[in-house]
This record gives C-alpha cells, sequence and structure tokens, in this order.
C-alpha cells in the first residue's frame, strides 16, 4: 500500500483516475495546479487506486492525502 | 498638467508591480486607487494605495480577470484612468476598448497595437514585413496535433512550440520528434484555454525553429504622441527556467556594440510599424556564436524587469507611461550607463523550482547604495498558491557589472526570508557560476546548473 501525498499547498486542477482503476508506475494521478503551474502527482508503483481523497477545485495543504494505491 | 487630466489612477494589478506604480503615481500628486482580491486583502499594495476595492475572491477569473468588476470599481471610486501593470488584463485588447468607452484613460498602446501583436503569429508576419529578421515558423494558426506535426516536418526539430496568444512562458516547450511535439501541442493547446482571457476561437498554437544555444535579449522602446519612438536600451533575460525569467541584467554582456546598434534600430521599427505609444519591449533571440537576432515577439505593457532599465538610464517608466497616456511628449534622452542585474525572488525550491507559497515568518531586504528592491510582500502576510511566485524584485546597479555582481552577492546573503519556499539560495549559487560571472551564458545555463547538481 502506498500513500500519495501533496508536496505543496495547491489547487486540484484535474483528477485522472478513479477509485478501482488500475494504475502503473509513473502514471497521472491528478493534476494539482499552485502558483500558474501544473503540477501532475504521479504513481509510484503499479497497483490499484484503493482511495481517491481529493476532487476537482479542491485546495490541498502540504502534506495531505491525495491517494492510496495497493 | 498630470493632475488635470488624469487626476486618479486605478491600477488593475496585485503584488510588487501594484505597489512600486501606486509609488510614482502618488509621487506624481496623483491619487491612486487599488483593487484586490479577498486572498490579497492583507497585501501592502492595498494599504499603501490612496483607496482600496475589494473585488472578488481568490480565483482571478472572478477579480482581476473580471472586467465588469474592474470598471465597476473604477466608476465608484471616480477613477480617471487605469494603468493595468503586467499580466492579467495588460494586453486584453477588449479591456483596453472597454476603460476608453467608458471615458477613461488607458495606459497603455492602442487596443489595435495590442491586437497586431497580442497575437503572436500576426505579429511575426508583420515584423516580417517591416523588414525585422524572424526565425523560422508557422505563418497560420496550428489548430490541431495534424497540422502540428506537418509544420514541425518542414521547420525541421528541434521546434518551440508556444500559444499564439498566451505570454510569460506558460505553454511552451522544446520538442525534438513526433512524440514530444503531441505533448508539447497538448500542453500549449491546454494553456491557452486556461490562461489567455479571450480564447474563444480554440486554441492556436504557434512553431518555429528552435535555437540551441541562445541569449534572449529585449529591447525597451517608448514610443511617443506624433509617432516617434525611441529605444532605451536593452535587457538580457537568458537567465530561465521553466522558459520563465528569473535574472535580467543591462547591458547584456553577450551582444557587440554593433549588434546591439541593429537591434535598437530594429525595435524602434517595430514601434514604429504598429504606431506604438507608451512603454513596450521588443523580444528577440540572439545567437551569441553568429552576433545575430530574430524577433520573438512584442510584449505591449511594462515589463517585470523594467527597474533595470530604470537603473542604467535614471528614468521611471511608469511615470512615463502616465505622461504619455496624458499627452505629454517628454523630453526622453536614453545614455545608459553603468550595469543593472534584477534577482526574481520567488516563492519557489531553490533545487526543482516547484511552487512553495506560505505564511511569511520572517522578511527582511538589503538595503543601501546601488541595491532597490521591489517587493509584494511583508512580514506576516501568506504568499497564496492562486497567483505567480513572484515575491520581490532584488535589483543592484554599479558602475560596471564586476561591481554589480559583488553587489549582487552581498545583497542576496542580506535577504531573509522565512516561511515560504524561496529561491534566493539559487541566487547566490548564480553569483559563483562561472557561466555566469563571465557573462558567458545562453538560456540553457538553469537546466545545465540543476543537470550537474542533480
Amino acid at each position: 500500500m502506498a500513500e500519495v501525498r501533496a508536496e505543496m499547498v495547491a489547487n486540484v486542477w484535474k483528477v485522472v483516475v478513479k477509485e478501482g482503476d488500475t494504475v502503473s508506475d509513473g502514471d497521472t494521478l491528478v493534476i494539482l495546479e499552485s502558483m500558474k503551474m501544473e503540477i501532475p502527482v504521479l504513481a509510484e508503483d503499479d497497483g490499484v487506486v484503493a482511495q481517491l481523497k481529493v476532487a476537482e477545485g479542491d485546495v490541498i495543504q502540504e502534506g495531505d492525502l491525495i491517494a492510496v494505491i495497493e | 498638467m498630470l493632475t488635470e487630466t488624469l487626476g486618479s489612477v486605478l491600477i488593475a494589478n496585485r503584488g510588487e508591480i501594484a505597489r512600486r506604480i501606486i509609488r510614482t503615481v502618488k509621487r506624481l500628486g496623483l491619487r491612486a486607487i487599488a483593487v484586490h482580491s479577498e486572498a490579497d486583502a492583507d497585501l501592502p499594495f492595498v494599504r499603501e494605495a490612496d483607496e482600496a476595492v475589494l473585488i472578488g475572491p481568490a480565483n482571478p477569473a472572478q477579480s482581476y480577470l473580471d472586467v465588469a468588476k474592474v470598471l465597476e470599481a473604477a466608476r465608484a471610486t471616480g477613477a480617471r484612468a487605469i494603468h493595468p501593470g503586467y499580466g492579467f488584463l495588460a494586453e486584453n485588447a477588449a479591456f483596453a476598448r472597454a476603460v476608453i468607452d467608458a471615458g477613461m484613460v488607458w495606459i497603455g498602446p492602442a487596443p489595435e497595437a495590442i491586437d497586431k501583436m497580442g497575437d503572436k503569429i500576426n505579429a511575426r508576419n508583420l515584423m516580417e514585413a517591416a523588414g525585422v529578421p524572424v526565425a523560422a515558423g508557422t505563418r497560420e494558426p496550428v489548430t490541431d496535433l495534424s497540422l502540428a506535426l506537418k509544420a514541425a516536418e518542414n521547420i525541421g526539430y528541434p521546434v518551440m512550440v508556444k500559444t499564439a496568444g498566451g505570454g510569460g512562458g506558460i505553454g511552451m516547450s522544446v520538442a525534438h520528434d513526433d512524440d514530444g511535439l503531441q505533448k508539447a501541442y497538448e500542453q500549449a493547446a491546454r494553456a491557452a484555454a486556461r490562461f489567455s482571457g479571450d480564447a474563444l476561437d480554440g486554441p492556436a498554437v504557434l512553431l518555429e525553429r528552435y535555437i540551441e544555444r541562445a541569449r534572449h535579449v529585449e529591447v525597451q522602446i517608448l514610443g511617443l504622441p506624433g509617432g516617434r519612438v525611441v529605444a532605451l536600451g536593452e535587457r538580457d533575460c537568458s537567465v530561465q527556467r521553466r522558459h520563465q525569467k528569473v535574472v535580467e541584467e543591462s547591458p547584456s554582456p553577450g551582444i557587440s556594440p554593433e549588434l546591439r546598434e541593429r537591434m535598437l534600430a530594429a525595435a524602434v521599427r517595430v514601434g514604429e510599424a504598429v504606431g506604438y505609444l507608451g512603454a513596450g519591449t521588443v523580444e528577440c533571440l540572439v545567437d551569441a556564436d553568429k552576433q545575430d537576432f530574430v524577433f520573438l515577439e512584442m510584449n505591449t505593457r511594462l515589463q517585470v524587469e523594467h527597474p533595470v532599465t530604470e537603473l542604467v538610464t535614471g528614468l521611471d517608466l511608469v511615470e512615463l507611461q502616465l505622461r504619455v497616456a496624458a499627452g505629454e511628449s517628454p523630453e526622453v534622452r536614453a545614455e545608459p550607463s553603468g550595469h543593472a542585474i534584477e534577482f526574481r525572488v520567488y516563492a519557489e525550491d531553490p533545487k526543482r523550482f516547484f511552487p512553495g507559497p506560505g505564511t511569511i515568518t520572517a522578511w527582511d531586504e538589503p538595503s543601501g547604495d546601488g541595491v532597490r528592491v521591489d517587493s509584494g510582500y511583508v512580514a506576516g502576510n501568506t504568499v497564496t498558491p492562486f497567483y505567480d511566485p513572484l515575491m520581490a524584485k532584488l535589483c543592484v546597479y554599479g558602475s560596471d557589472r564586476a561591481e554589480a555582481l559583488e553587489l549582487g552577492r552581498k545583497a542576496v546573503a542580506e535577504f531573509t526570508v522565512e516561511g515560504p519556499k524561496n529561491n534566493l539560495p539559487f541566487c547566490a549559487e548564480l553569483l559563483e557560476n562561472a557561466e555566469f560571472t563571465t557573462g558567458d551564458y545562453d538560456t540553457g545555463l538553469v537546466a545545465r546548473m540543476r543537470a550537474r547538481t542533480a
């Protein structure tokens, strides 16, 4: 199980995957936006998206949980 | 008299540039009116204006980019003129027209000039016709991937992909092959749809031949009433990350006096070709080895890095903008002397340059002879993720480049910022980098610095 957390304060611009999706290492899970920059958040393992904790338009803080990959 | 023609000036912007414009507006005896979002209520520019109007929530589309709200604030406060700063509505011709139609003075060039230059494809074609060199590239908007692939085949890889209407490096990237082009095209098309206020006709993308070891050198121009255009020297903006400027200097250490003369003359032709009024910047790419240049684009507004020009010329560009907009024809004699360098202090980590917003717990600016700081924040403010990461511009001025570099080292070391991540450590590193200190650098410098330390 791998937790994916936010590295910075950001807005969730786009959610690419949904719970139950199968993902591979390097796949984009969500795209954040901070200070006019797009920051893709990638899966760091192969697995299934067990939990997805953010929705488009959310403002998230550094360290917030974005997703859990199992 | 400025006080009669302009009276009060609304600044349709935020942060350091709003604060810097307010300073000159007040010095000239005019009233300064700020507009701000909820997220910016505590920033110095709001406090330092004579009057401030809350125009909406943090999201720029509902505040700083909302034409109706800005105009309503202008009417409610009796503003006679609007200064757009840079970014946001500064290069929005429809906004300029709306300001003029509302009977106010637009502090910028005619909307027609903004239109002509705002579309980079049109600007390229226009410049070519005026006898200004341009890079090989597309002459029509590229509106889908298959057209992009075809264009790249004609131009030859690597190609630079950018949005026809955008600015500030957003959506720009280099493609070395068809796969790369697909990614670059999609990124540019997305950026076109999101960041330009007027992406109504679908994304228009532009491809140009990419020059591998180029310097980015731009010429400051000023168009005067009556059609005369003067060039106020150049700025070298080759220190870039993600195609966005980090450090600028004047004069450029990478061009010969002959090339400088040709570039300044071409920039004047560019301005004259569009009947340019006020402050504008003609951006060029310079092939440092061949000592040749091509026109890149024109920015029809005050530039972020304008202090560099102010330091070497002794001029106040905002004052000149205001006087020209009021119909005056100020006497401008630009004989630049000395050397100026600007460091953009960004809220970002100094290694990967990723955004690092946060609350400022300590903020202490350097000061003294040859040091100028244009900042948008003080201790206690929060740098939010809603706007660009520029917190301050640290500028130094010396009698020559060596003196400016030494002042830069001292000033960077004396600048304390705690809370948000910041790139001051990068600036310190740059000031010890041999490519930078010798002046023999190009737009690939930052990438090379990071490739070595990765």
